[in-house]
């Protein structure tokens, strides 16, 4: 764990050089837009928010404003979702996001996180190893040991951290944590106060502190949330996107996005080859072929959205390096076997029988049969 | 000096509701005029009967031509094409046209309605577009229901919203005028709006105003104003100083109007007119939220109810009431959850801008907080709240027709109370009651009121009980009125109805439907007539397959007389008749059937078989087997499956000594292949079940197997196959252990003939039955 920061001092972090890193956090990727939409925010926040709801929700949902800065769309999909989870927060309620992987669940969280708080860094990795000093707070030994216990000696947690600053504390795969240490929320979030009976104190949340959590609903039973915990949350559910526009558009957003992030030489991402791909992931996703004629089989994976955008990634990145710079269906059929087949054998039956009755039927994709007959 | 009010709502609006209502105690008036159909007139006063209960709707029809005539050339096959000519003008308790009413009923103020008279717009559309569409037509609106081809064009408040930055007019309209606590009356802003709005519209061009409407839209519109302006006017004549005038919106600026009455007596001159009757139906809040007379469906009838009702803290009520509805299906829903549902619904209504949370903040806040993000729960809460059916009540001297009277008095008499909700209902016909009950059903469904829907599985629990789906829906008022053309009481009508059912029925199963119809419905004046069109039907038909099929039936229906306590004697004949007729027609009708037609014989066949079983006439047994018999006699004109089955079924009853000969001969080379597969198809029919338990049929078949040559086994080999093949594995495991033991259990042990009882054995098992039976005194 590292040396806690100046409580109420979200700049102590090291922010600089931000071209270097590998993936820049979204209040560093998009503070131009954030900084943009507090200038023109006229209505009121609510205490230790950076923005208003109202700003918050175009923040994430796309919009124009009055000098004509475009923000982007951060997550694309039904306007109502993103305002019950902003008017969530508003209401110092903690928020759970559920979905299958890939739904943008933790995208989503890590935005609000930023627009809210302009720090989406108070994060805890939940997994099943997770221990309750990483909710709460844990020691440092050394100190410990030589000067007993003292303010000095604690070492915060992200939760903590966040309650002193009045921030947003983010909760990955809340699921995945032992419900014991799950439990250690709940005091969290309903008196909204941390006891350090060690040292006979208490930390106390300022305002503008809350919970965004981050649930998957399809292996469910993992650690299921108990009732107690679970109504101190509101739950909103994300779906997986409703049209193939909806789904292409997410992809080619994000592969751009990604693109430039990774410096990948200029391969102009074919919408058709996208829209081949997302095809590919919705028909075995809903075993059915967008015609709605042919019944097909579903493999074990989830294929979400995420998923298309990796394969449409590595199938640029190898375009541009191997290929001559066009994405090709040779390109991307290796992601796509990878990622359909995740069973060795009953998956590899699923596209077997996909690849012969639906795709070998298609004139127009006679180019990607043979490119994944050749690799699977 | 008289002064005129002229009050624009929002039908089934509940803000609107509420404003009227205080408009009107101030203004004091002494007439109310409402749109309406003025002839309803004399029956408005029953609305302030306190059995009266909302969601009522007025009804105008054209009353039944008179009985004789209806029930002569009335219905034939009764294929849907009928001539109805109904509307309707449904009230909810949270409309301002029954507020109106109520308040002016409460004050002693006479009300008039004053909308063009049903009479005109009942009358046969001259061009047919709108044939079927009486209701609609009859009280059209503009009105922001976005339904219609004509309101998107001529809708006049989704321009209002539009100007105001709303994409949905409801919402606009809820925020604007709805969702208001109290303040001052918005009726003349709305005025003022509307006359702005109809001035824009006049000054398009003419072409463009109108294009996307129904050619009569206008004119019609045109002659309902003039005709509220006219009653408006005649009121004033009478003397009333102090008039209030409830009219949609839209129709402010056109009452208001200063309009000589020359030009709408010339708008009136000459419209063609029906003959109208007009009364109160019970009507229900599922109907509100999907069609009605005034054209505006309401999606959230529920709801608005709710908003009415609910003077103070409407969201926090309607939220505790969800966690209720909830609750009761043990969903845990506990008082915290629904303040942080409340916290939730008015945090959205902040951010989305609205004055108050509506019913998709609500609806939200319910689906993320209680419900936990399931969709499930959030889909109960739609259906039990948001629509909330109920059915409304009208009292005992509303105007109907004497069969509705009949329907009413025999539902009290049998307390079955109509319910516009589902309702599972077990009837047990041993009792009185109840058998009363399921009698009233069946005459109902006789006369297209199917208010009461047979489960399916009634059967498999014995004779005597069935279970009823019930739902009452408005529309089966109108049903009893169309039916009220076949008599005064369920009875008599069912009865006519089912004598000119029988008489038109073209196909002898129809018929013979409607003689089981009959039966179930105990009417037995109507049963002569029916059995007598069944019996010529019967000689004439000369498809022996149209008498098979309608032998089931039949007996089954003869079956059931017994529990009903029906006179069976008439339908006994027929079914006589029918029995030789199938015996003497069966013959010529069985040979030469290819495969299709075939196997549809089969099944015939093995109806009839089991029908006359079930009837358990040795007579009629025996001439049924005996014409099989002549059958199997010439086995070349049959088709194979037949032939194996008939063959069984011979076998069965212990008619046939040469079965295992002709088994050989089936298979034997001079039969084609096809042919002995299905030979063995139709001969092993009934499933592997039997070849398990029925010993000697099984030996039957091994011994024939294992008797087969070499070489004849090898092609048998594959129709077997194709036979035993279809059975389940484990079926087939059954049989082949059965096979293993057959050797070492003879056939004689395992079913003991019933000549060597040892008596002394017997008698304590006997004396323990008896009682059990409570027949000890015979022990």
């Amino acid at each position: 764990m590292t040396e806690p920061n100046t409580p109420g001092d979200p700049g102590g972090r090291p922010s600089g050089e931000t071209g270097a890193v590998l993936r820049p956090h979204a209040e560093d990727a998009h503070a131009g837009e954030l900084a943009r939409l507090a200038e023109h925010d006229d209505r009121p926040r609510p205490p230790g928010w950076r923005l208003s709801p109202w700003a918050v929700t175009t923040y994430l949902l796309g919009g124009d404003l009055p000098d004509g800065t475009s923000i982007s769309p951060k997550y694309v999909g039904p306007r109502r979702l993103m305002e019950v989870a902003v008017a969530t927060l508003a209401t110092d309620r903690a928020l759970l996001l559920l979905g299958v992987p890939g739904t943008a669940k933790t995208w989503v969280s890590e935005h609000l996180a930023a627009a809210v708080s302009g720090d989406s860094t108070l994060l805890v990795q939940g997994t099943a190893g997770t221990a309750e000093e990483a909710i709460r707070y844990g020691w440092n030994y050394a100190r410990l040991l030589a000067e007993g216990p003292s303010e000095k000696a604690l070492v915060e947690s992200p939760v903590m951290r966040a309650m002193r600053r009045g921030a947003v504390a983010r909760i990955e795969e809340l699921t995945r944590i032992p419900s014991d240490v799950q439990d250690t929320l709940i005091t969290v979030l309903s008196e909204k106060t941390l006891p350090v009976p060690e040292l006979n104190t208490e930390v106390q949340a300022r305002r503008g502190f809350t919970v965004i959590a981050t649930a998957n609903d399809r292996d469910r039973g993992v650690n299921e949330l108990s009732s107690a915990l679970r109504r101190r949350f509101n739950t909103v559910v994300l779906p997986l996107p409703e049209s193939v526009e909806d789904e292409v558009d997410i992809v080619a957003r994000r592969v751009d996005q990604i693109g430039a992030g990774l410096e990948l030489p200029e391969a102009p991402a074919g919408l058709e080859e996208i829209r081949r791909v997302v095809t590919v992931f919705r028909e075995l996703r809903s075993g059915m072929t967008g015609d709605g004629r042919t019944k097909l089989k579903s493999p074990s994976g989830t294929l979400s959205t995420a998923e298309a955008i990796s394969v449409i990634t590595s199938g640029l990145a190898l375009a541009a390096h191997f290929g001559d710079g066009v994405l090709r269906a040779a390109d991307v059929a290796g992601g796509i076997v990878g990622a359909v087949v995740q069973d060795p054998v009953s998956d590899r039956v699923v596209w077997r029988e996909y690849l012969e009755a639906v795709v070998r039927d298609r004139p127009e994709w006679r180019d990607f049969y043979r490119a994944c007959r050749e690799v699977s | 000096m008289s002064h005129v009010e002229v009050y624009g709502i929002r039908h089934h609006g509940p803000g609107s509701a509420r404003a009227l209502r205080g408009a009107l105690e101030e203004f004091k008036p002494d007439a109310v005029l409402i749109e309406g159909p003025p002839e309803a007139d004399p029956i408005v006063e029953l609305a302030g009967d306190p059995d009266m209960v909302p969601p009522v709707a007025l009804l105008a029809y054209s009353p039944a031509p008179t009985s004789g005539s209806a029930a002569g050339s009335g219905e034939g096959g009764g294929d849907g094409d009928r001539d109805r000519k109904a509307a309707f003008w449904p009230f909810a308790e949270f409309s301002p046209e029954w507020q109106a009413i109520r308040y002016a009923l409460g004050a002693g103020v006479p009300v008039r309605f004053c909308d063009l008279p049903a009479a005109h717009q009942l009358v046969p559309a001259d061009d047919d577009e709108h044939e079927d569409e009486a209701a609609e037509d009859a009280a059209e609106e503009v009105e922001a229901s976005g339904d219609a081809a004509e309101v998107i064009r001529l809708d006049p408040l989704g321009w209002l919203a539009k100007a105001a930055g709303y994409d949905d007019a409801e919402r606009w309209w809820d925020d604007v005028v709805e969702h208001r606590g109290g303040g001052p009356s918005p009726f003349a802003a709305i005025a003022e709006a509307m006359t702005e709005l109809r001035e824009q519209l006049a000054a398009l061009p003419e072409g463009k105003a109108s294009a996307a409407l129904p050619p009569g839209h206008a004119l019609r519109e045109e002659r309902r104003e003039a005709h509220m302006r006219r009653t408006l006017r005649r009121t004033l004549k009478e003397g009333h100083e102090r008039v209030a005038v409830v009219c949609g919106a839209w129709h402010v600026p056109a009452l208001r109007a200063k309009v000589p009455a020359a030009h709408d007596d010339r708008t009136l001159r000459g419209l063609p007119k029906a003959k109208v009757a007009m009364t109160w139906v019970p009507w229900t809040h599922g109907r509100l939220a999907g069609w009605s007379g005034y054209g505006a469906g309401v999606r959230s009838p529920g709801w608005y109810h709710h908003l009415f009702i609910a003077r103070d803290r409407p969201i926090e009520r309607w939220l505790t009431a969800a966690a209720r509805v909830l609750r009761e299906e043990d969903l845990h829903v506990s008082s915290a959850h629904v303040i942080e549902a409340v916290r939730l619904a008015e945090a959205l209504a902040a951010l989305r801008g609205r004055p108050l949370a509506g019913l998709d903040e609500v609806t939200e806040a319910t689906r993320a907080v209680l419900c936990e993000g399931a969709d499930l729960p959030v889909d109960l809460i739609q259906k039990r709240m948001v629509v909330g059916e109920r059915l409304g009540a009208v009292p005992e001297r509303t105007p109907m027709v004497p069969l509705a009277r009949d329907l009413r008095a025999e539902q009290r008499r049998l307390r079955l109370k109509p319910s516009a909700l589902d309702r599972e209902q077990d009837l047990d016909l041993r009792k009185p009651t109840d058998l009363d009950r399921s009698r009233l059903l069946h005459r109902l469904r006789l006369l297209d009121v199917p208010w009461g829907v047979p489960a399916e599985t009634g059967r498999s629990k014995g004779t005597f009980r069935e279970t009823w789906t019930l739902t009452w829906r408005p529309e089966f008022d109108v049903e009893l009125i169309e039916a009220s053309a076949w008599g005064t009481t369920v009875r008599g009508a069912a009865t006519a109805r089912a004598e000119s059912l029988a008489a038109h029925a073209t196909a002898l199963a129809d018929l013979t439907s409607v003689a089981e119809r009959c039966l179930l419905a105990d009417l037995g004046d109507a049963l002569p007539t029916v059995m007598r069109a069944l019996a010529d039907r019967a000689a004439v038909d000369t498809d022996v397959a149209h008498l098979m099929a309608a032998m089931p039936a039949l007996v089954r229906a003869l079956r059931y007389g017994d529990v009903r306590g029906t006179s069976t004697g008439p339908l006994r004949t027929v079914v006589d008749g029918l029995v030789v007729r199938v015996c003497v027609g069966l013959p010529p009708a069985i040979t030469g059937l290819d495969d299709d037609a075939a196997r549809e014989f089969l099944g015939r066949v093995d109806d009839v078989h089991g029908a006359l079983s079930l009837l358990a006439d040795d007579g009629h047994l025996e001439r049924w087997r005996r014409t099989l018999e002549g059958l199997v006699g010439r086995p070349d004109t049959l088709h194979g499956l037949i032939d194996g089955r008939l063959t069984r079924l011979l076998h069965d009853a212990g008619r046939l000594d040469d079965v295992p000969d002709r088994m050989a001969r089936v298979v034997s080379t001079g039969t084609e292949p096809a042919r002995a597969a299905a030979w063995i198809e139709g001969f092993l029919s009934g499933g592997a079940l039997l070849l398990v338990h029925d010993e000697t049929l099984l030996r039957l078949v091994d011994g024939w197997v294992s008797d087969l040559p070499g070489d004849s086994f090898t092609d048998v080999l594959p129709l077997l196959r194709r036979t035993f093949g279809a059975y389940a594995a484990n079926e087939r495991r059954a049989i082949g252990e059965r096979l293993r033991n057959l050797d070492h259990a003879p056939a004689a042990a395992s079913r003991p003939s019933e000549d060597d009882v040892d008596e002394a054995r017997a008698a304590a098992a006997t004396t323990t039955t008896l009682r059990i039976l409570g027949w000890e005194r015979w022990a």
